[in-house]
């Protein structure tokens, strides 16, 4: 198991009120994703554990674009991660993003 | 001038014939009018075949010859020797044990499927003379020009004495096989699932079968189009919609073929919701030539397909087939009907589009399903996936393919095939698709073949879908652009990450690019809930119970 660290500085805040949520399972070729209301306005880290070695600029890419996409100011992010493919990954970061703004 | 008609002919004109009846005769003390019991079936094939003989043994996409390819590999090498195989299907472990043996030394056929891996180990240790990896109707047309069997051993459900075959819904090859052979004096041997007094339809005439075995088991089918809707993944189903919004209704598509993955399943799973949703029924989608995929009953049931031509059947599909004759071609019987010479040329010269996916793309479009140490061979798609230059009819969507790729350039109208590869940007075990060089052309310089396997030449390709977008390359007016675009909708494998950004984002404003937002399509709408079943189960409930599904896709 690998664990990747990422944290960048937002335009804003993540929107939406929901402390937390949770979205997909670990299984082969899916991820589960936390995202957690914990950090200042402009922070958002990202925390990836996953098997799969070697993917360091992938995941870098896919998060990169995510973060410039979603301005997810504030959130922790950790993503459990069981060999999901980039489009995958994705696509549950904006998941998480949707949850956040509509739970409560 | 001198006419020369009366000088008599000293050469014999009847060779085939005479070397037929020495083999009828040698052949003889096996047989009890065409029929021959199992237990004789290797001695009846080492008395009919010579050395070097052409022999079919089917082989096809679907069914198999498999006691007969049983019985051949236990001839007796130093009788039975250097045979040529001109088969479609290198399906079975039998196919290969004859060159380990000695049996047969060249190959020229279309697909080997589940045996793509130990073909490749033994073209690598040079046990098999490789003619050429054709695609259908390529490797048909030759059986009647220079690769006409001498020898075919067919396969069909049942048999009378007179040698009339059944095949019911898996005709497949067998007529274009035994019309080459039998009217050019060859040997047609059939095994059978069993002996009748009448057969229920002629599928192939006695006249042309000389003889009959009714093997000890039932003859293998592969499953090959059963796709549970379980395993369709949200990404399939976005770039399901993206191929209805951005092609299928863009055109307005009729007629099709679909490739046999998941993402032409998760479109079949879509047209009774998201596309009835946009009021496409009727519009897009009505007519195909298609096996039986088991997917496209909701959108049968609802009204959406009008027609369907088979190259070959399903498992489990009989019954439901049967209870639909005015969606598929049945016989006088009941049963359906397919063959795959006909479907074939239905596909390349009656549709409007191909679309399917593949293992690896390049950045010219050139794709490929050879990975390394794999040669699955092609089968139907590089027929239907390319531009048909002998065609002269024209259609709607025909008409506007060709008019994207004219570019208004003055000159002669002329239709363009739509062309499309479906893909999911990274296939399993985080393999990319995309690609700087296809394996295949590795493959053919360690092979020394003539031509790198291609699936579909690039140049045919009019469009690339991926979850990224879908890419029209009927557009493109450069290489360059080309493989910008190809780049634009390669996500995040190196090649996608490799795009000049500023060149792809002149490609989307020019519409040569259309990410899904452009569609009106948002990427957390492509969800399960939007496929007609999701589930194999569903999908028997769907057709009133007719549909019984193979047992290795029942899981309750």
């Amino acid at each position: 198991m690998v664990t990747i660290t990422l944290r960048y500085t937002t335009r804003g805040p993540a929107s939406g009120h929901a402390p937390s949520a949770i979205v997909g399972v670990v299984a082969s070729g899916n991820l589960e994703v936390l995202l957690e209301r914990a950090l200042p306005d402009t922070v958002c880290a990202v925390e990836i554990a996953t098997p799969v070695r070697g993917y360091d600029e992938v995941w870098q890419a896919v998060v990169a674009d995510f973060v410039e996409r979603t301005s997810p100011g504030g959130l922790h992010i950790s993503i459990n991660d069981g060999g999901a493919r980039p489009d995958t990954v994705a696509l549950r970061l904006m998941q998480g993003i949707r949850m956040m703004e509509a739970g409560r | 001038m001198t006419l020369r008609s009366n000088v008599p002919s000293r050469r014999a004109w009847d060779t085939g014939q005479h070397s037929r009846e020495q083999r009828l005769a040698a052949a003889s003390r096996y047989a009890r009018g065409k029929l021959v019991a199992h237990h004789d079936a290797t001695a009846l094939l080492e008395a009919v075949l010579r050395p070097g003989d052409r022999v079919c043994l089917e082989g096809d996409n679907q069914k198999q010859a498999d006691f007969l390819a049983r019985s051949l590999a236990q001839a007796d090498p130093a009788v039975v020797r250097d045979l040529h195989i001109v088969q479609s299907g290198i399906v079975l472990a039998e196919h290969l044990d004859l060159f380990e043996a000695g049996i047969a030394r060249k190959l020229d056929f279309s697909y080997s499927g589940p045996q793509g891996g130990p073909l490749a180990r033994a073209l690598a240790e040079r046990k098999i003379e490789l003619g050429a990896i054709h695609t259908y109707l390529e490797l048909f047309s030759r059986y009647f020009v220079d690769l006409t069997p001498h020898v075919a051993l067919t396969v069909a459900r049942c048999a009378d004495r007179d040698g009339n075959l059944y095949m019911g819904p898996n005709t497949e090859d067998s007529p274009v096989v035994i019309e080459a052979t039998a009217f050019k004096q060859g040997i047609v041997i059939a095994q059978v699932n069993e002996l009748v007094d009448k057969v229920p339809r002629v599928d192939v005439p006695g006249d042309r079968v000389d003889f009959v075995v009714v093997a000890p088991e039932a003859f293998y089918v592969e499953p090959l189009f059963t796709r549970d809707p379980a395993q369709v993944t949200e990404t399939q189903i976005l770039t399901a919609m993206l191929a209805i919004r951005g092609i299928y209704e863009e055109y307005g598509v009729r007629r099709l073929n679909h490739g046999i993955g998941f993402n032409t399943a998760a479109i079949e799973l879509l047209l009774p919701t998201y596309a009835e949703r946009r009021g496409l029924k009727g519009r897009i989608a009505t007519h195909f030539a298609l096996n039986p995929h088991p997917t496209l009953i909701p959108a049968i049931e609802t009204g959406w397909v009008q027609q369907i031509h088979s190259f070959g059947s399903e498992v489990g599909m009989d019954a439901y087939m049967r209870a639909r004759p005015d969606i598929y071609f049945t016989g006088r019987d009941g049963s359906m009907a397919s063959n795959r010479l006909y479907c074939q040329a239905a596909g390349l010269y009656a549709t409007d589009l191909f679309i399917g996916s593949t293992l690896q793309i390049d950045l010219q479009g050139n794709s490929s399903t050879v990975t390394r140490g794999r040669i699955a061979g092609f089968g139907g798609a590089p027929n239907m996936g390319s531009d048909p230059h002998g065609r002269r009819h024209a259609s709607d969507p025909w008409l506007k393919a060709g008019r994207e790729a004219a570019d208004g350039q003055a000159g002669l109208a002329r239709g363009r095939k739509l062309v499309v590869q479906i893909v999911e940007t990274f296939g399993d075990k985080l393999v990319p698709t995309f690609v700087e060089q296809l394996d295949s052309v590795q493959l053919a310089e360690t092979l020394r073949l003539d031509l790198p396997p291609v699936m579909i030449y690039g140049d045919d390709v009019t469009h690339i879908v991926t979850e990224e977008g879908i890419a029209n390359l009927l557009l493109c007016r450069t290489a360059d652009e080309r493989e910008q675009a190809i780049r634009g909708v390669a996500g995040y494998t190196p090649v996608g990450r490799g795009r000049d950004r500023r060149a792809v984002e002149d490609l989307r404003a020019r519409g040569v690019i259309r990410r899904p937002e452009d569609l009106g399509i948002d990427p957390l709408d492509a969800h399960k809930s939007l496929l007609a079943a999701r589930s194999i189960k569903e999908l028997m409930h769907w057709s009133g119970n007719l549909y019984d599904p193979p047992r290795k896709f029942r899981n309750w």
